[in-house]
């Protein structure tokens, strides 16, 4: 789970264009969007493009987002529930 | 009515011109410029790293002639009129977006390339950066037209609802910049004591052959 | 004074001039069907100019094969208001407005045998028709996402005003393309069914092509027989989002309200942009509120063209236009039940009224918003 978390990071800064974020900066436990790393909507469909590319996860319905995307941990959870990892 | 080009930034490879001055050399490959300067400025703004290199042109023009301009953020930025154009329109991110869908096996459109498939998001991205709210037109001419975007300006300038208009060319094509950006304001006596600059077609195209 | 004049053209998949168009939309036919498209594996909803409604548009063309889709389009489109109005192509008083988001987009992908890729830059494209047309003077490109045409209608005002030129033709063109149909899925905003603008139900757009064209002038003449003012039009910006309509309508109102002046008389009714998308339909019912527009009757024309993006200011202006002259309130097609928080009317039947003056506005991604008046001369 850890090793994915941090694949994941790596993964979300570069897809993202964070360029000032480091993966250490990014707690596994926070929002992600909100406050935090200052994610909007593009970057929520920038995330279903990922999961798509990287772990070959449709997301059917862009609602599920909002439960997927809530952390680093939800989204590794979620790949994991799909047996993607 | 009298109006004077209050500030100015010139881009080019090699380096960023304002009112001026030099205000940045460039020495580095032209793929690094954009982010270069954005170090070079110390500018903290991560939406930057998600622009598309016409944005970030665009925004580091309007940023290096609007830092010094203090009197800009006396203006009503309701009544701040942005008009750019360019010859090459979105082009370079377009490319771009056509690559990713050019290889059925490996079709992964990016939403966050795509929405910069359009020229005016730079207009979008200055305004919201500075919170301008006022007219908005971008152009698309063959080459850098003076007398359209001074003729513009200055029926802007001319209407109830504009004091100012951010003005200039920003063009991008194969990873090469080319962008002037300026701001026309009526005249007034402490405008034109400093550094004047006639709003007139032969100063917008001696700022565009510095 | 200056004319939104009766000479104007539509060429969508409603038909190849305005007088079909406006038929077609008046009776309620949408022409929006589910397509599968390779890129996608599900279906979704688009309008589209079938090939052999092109075929009996350039019957009379000669070697209608060096053109591209749009530039043979804009072309025809051109010329019928060429034709309609008697104005030489080589007139030194006329300009030419050309609005558009992509142009010839589909240039980037495969060959094209005999056409320059250059004509992918819009300059070089609109230098083309310029050549082809035989005009004197070098058309204008605007771009400006999908308040492209509407502006391109405000900009004709102010260049006429100014005196730069005393008529112009404001052609507004985008056509169907993977580019922007593999764009706009990726953004979730296709709607695999019919779009729904204002509705509760609604799912988001259908993207359409066509081309309209519209003559502006200033000399009361060459106005038509259906003589229209421009009254005045402007533009703001939302300084929000890049892609997301401001949650409060702020830009859109700020152009309304430049545009609507205090003691004139309301407009009869808004031809509004209604994209279909919850967030833009969303705005603009929040804005027409905020603007004191809560009795006026709305309609979007998207669920008969889908979105037409550089066209669609032109293409509901002119339409609005017809109905205008023709006393007639047209029907928000695909809308049953409102689906928007701010207090709009949307019109739920096509049907007579009275009718002086209408309102058109837009708004796109990068934050803009116009609106303009027409007002019966």
């Amino acid at each position: 789970m850890d090793a994915l978390i941090e694949k994941l990071k790596t993964q979300i800064i570069e897809q993202l264009n964070l360029a000032e974020v480091k993966p250490a900066d990014i707690n596994p436990d926070a929002p992600l969007f909100g406050d935090g790393l200052g994610l909007d909507s593009i970057d929520a469909l920038e995330l279903i493009v990922l999961l798509e590319k990287h772990y070959g996860i449709k997301i059917q319905d862009p609602k599920d987002g909002k439960t997927i995307f809530q952390s680093v941990r939800t989204m590794a959870e979620y790949i994991k529930s799909q047996g993607k990892s | 009515m009298d109006t004077t080009i209050t500030t100015y930034t010139r881009i080019r490879r090699q380096g960023i011109l304002s009112n001026d001055q030099l205000f940045y050399e460039h020495n580095g490959e032209a793929a690094t410029f954009a982010g270069d300067a954005y170090k070079h400025l110390q500018l903290s703004y991560p939406k930057f790293h998600k622009m598309d290199l016409l944005c970030k042109a665009g925004l580091l023009a309007t940023e290096t002639a609007l830092k010094d301009h203090a009197s800009f953020q006396s203006l009503d930025m309701s009544r701040v009129a942005i008009v750019l154009a360019n010859r090459a329109s979105s082009l370079e991110t377009d490319r771009q977006h056509q690559r990713s869908i050019s290889d059925k096996s490996n079709y992964f459109p990016s939403p966050a390339v795509f929405v910069y498939t359009l020229p005016n998001i730079v207009i979008g991205e200055i305004a919201i950066k500075y919170k301008i709210t006022g007219e908005n037109a971008f152009f698309v001419c063959e080459h850098f037209d003076a007398a359209l975007l001074h003729d513009y300006a200055e029926t802007l300038l001319k209407s109830e609802h504009t004091d100012a208009v951010l003005a200039g060319w920003t063009d991008v094509d194969q990873g090469l910049t080319d962008t002037l950006i300026y701001l026309v304001e009526r005249s007034t006596d402490s405008n034109k004591n400093t550094n004047f600059k006639p709003h007139s077609f032969e100063t917008i195209n001696q700022l565009y052959t510095l | 004074m200056i004319f939104a004049s009766s000479y104007h053209n539509i060429i969508s998949p409603l038909g190849l001039n305005s007088h079909e168009n406006y038929e077609a939309v008046h009776s309620g036919t949408s022409p929006i069907k589910q397509h599968l498209f390779s890129f996608s594996a599900d279906p979704f909803c688009v309008a589209h100019i079938d090939d052999s409604l092109i075929a009996r548009a350039t019957s009379c063309v000669k070697h209608a094969e060096k053109h591209t889709r749009l530039e043979l389009l804009s072309l025809l489109s051109i010329q019928d208001v060429l034709q309609q109005s008697g104005i030489n192509a080589g007139d030194k008083d006329l300009g030419l407005i050309y609005t558009t988001t992509k142009g010839n987009i589909d240039l980037l992908e495969g060959d094209h045998p005999g056409i320059d890729p250059n004509r992918v830059y819009l300059p070089v494209f609109a230098n083309y028709l310029k050549q082809q047309l035989g005009l004197v003077n070098i058309p204008l490109v605007v771009s400006n996402a999908c308040i492209s045409g509407l502006l391109g209608i405000i900009m004709a005002q102010r260049f006429i005003e100014q005196k730069r030129c005393r008529h112009v033709i404001v052609c507004g063109g985008d056509i169907l393309s993977e580019f922007t149909l593999s764009g706009f899925k990726s953004f979730n905003a296709l709607s695999p069914e019919p779009c729904k603008p204002f509705d509760a139900n609604r799912t988001g757009i259908n993207l359409g092509e066509a081309v309209s064209s519209i003559l502006i002038t200033a000399d009361e003449t060459l106005a038509g027989h259906e003589k229209t003012q421009l009254v005045r039009g402007a533009s703001a910006n939302d300084a929000n989002h890049i892609s997301g309509p401001s949650r409060t309508g702020d830009g859109l109102l700020q152009a309304i309200q430049q545009t609507l002046v205090a003691g004139e008389t309301l407009p009869g009714f808004i031809s509004a942009h209604g994209t279909a998308t919850p967030y833009n339909d969303e705005m603009e019912s929040i804005a027409f509120e905020r603007a004191g527009l809560t009795t006026m009757p709305v309609n979007s024309l998207k669920g008969y063209y889908g979105h037409t993006l550089g066209a669609a200011g032109v293409l509901e202006t002119v339409i609005s236009l017809m109905a205008l002259h023709r006393q007639t309130f047209i029907k928000s097609a695909g809308y049953e039940s409102k689906g928007v928080s701010g207090q709009i009317q949307l019109i739920d039947k096509t049907s007579p009224g009275t009718i002086s003056s209408f309102l058109k506005t837009a708004s796109g991604f990068g934050g803009c918003n116009g609106a303009a008046l027409f007002m019966k001369a």
